[in-house]
């Protein structure tokens, strides 16, 4: 967390520095001091913020893509007149086991269209989902386990 | 071509809440019709806000609209979850062609505790 206060400031101080409190040159420090940091990572002790940022990047961009694609599907299937859904309620164990990792999960489930997560059993150790298309369950679990669960797990452990 | 790419974002948009409002009365089951309206309602207010950031392209204007969708996100799963979690307690039925229910016979009904 002290790298990522650390890149801020050093984006701010590129915008003092330049004169030009515009948002884009924000953006430009910002990259400018990732960069400047990522060459002296060998400087400091925890390396590990330098190697986490790409991970939350592709992890945005996944779950950006899965919701565009996702929401394309289920569009289709309400404008069109047949309905093509395969309805479940599936208990998706968890390898997750902190509240904040659980939490976004859930959310990034519910986010993504056709699927909502509906309750964690009081262990902690299975999520309830209801899914909209659901052809094979144990299909399921294993995308949403190789696909958002691996991809969060990476970041926070 | 900044006009041009946040007029079709707010079109983009505006389409996505129409598609969540047909499903609302379209979808056979509650569970279903959170699914539908939550997401596309939520990604069609992202979509136009977007467009709006990208008209005026200011500094507050931008990172107002930018922090309204992080909250959109944060907030709005939490609500669908709640109100299905609610809904499946009272005993909503789902849809006849529903398939699996392995939450069934779950929930204790007294400690409202779920088993695993």
């Amino acid at each position: 967390m002290n790298k990522l206060l650390l890149n801020i400031l050093l984006a701010i101080t590129w915008m003092f520095l330049t004169g030009d409190l515009e948002f884009m040159n924000f953006v430009e420090g910002f990259v400018i001091g990732f960069v400047i940091l990522w060459i002296s990572r060998y400087a400091s002790e925890s390396t590990k913020y330098i190697s986490k940022v790409p991970k939350v990047i592709s992890l945005v961009l996944y779950f950006l893509y899965e919701l565009l694609v996702a929401n394309i599907k289920v569009a289709y299937d309400i404008i069109t007149p047949r309905h093509r859904m395969k309805p479940s309620i599936i208990a998706l164990p968890l390898s997750v086991d902190k509240d904040f990792e659980i939490t976004i999960l859930a959310n990034m489930i519910t986010l993504t269209p056709g699927t909502l997560s509906l309750d964690v059993s009081s262990d902690k150790k299975i999520l309830y989902v209801h899914s909209m298309y659901v052809s094979d369950p144990e299909k399921f679990k294993k995308e949403i386990k190789n696909g958002f669960e691996r991809r969060l797990m990476e970041i926070t452990r | 071509m900044k006009e041009f790419i946040s007029v079709i974002l707010v079109i983009t948009g505006s389409l996505f809440i129409l598609i969540s409002a047909i499903g609302m009365l379209r979808m056979p089951d509650l569970y279903m019709r959170m699914s539908a309206t939550t997401k596309a309602a939520t990604l069609g207010v992202g979509f136009v806000l977007l467009g709006t950031a990208i008209h005026f392209w200011e500094v507050g204007i931008v990172s107002r609209s930018l922090i309204i969708i992080s909250f959109l996100m944060l907030t709005a799963p939490v609500a669908a979850h709640m109100i299905g979690r609610a809904a499946y307690f009272d005993g909503v039925p789902l849809w006849k062609e529903t398939i699996h229910d392995e939450l069934q016979g779950k929930y204790d009904e007294e400690t409202h505790e779920l088993k695993s």
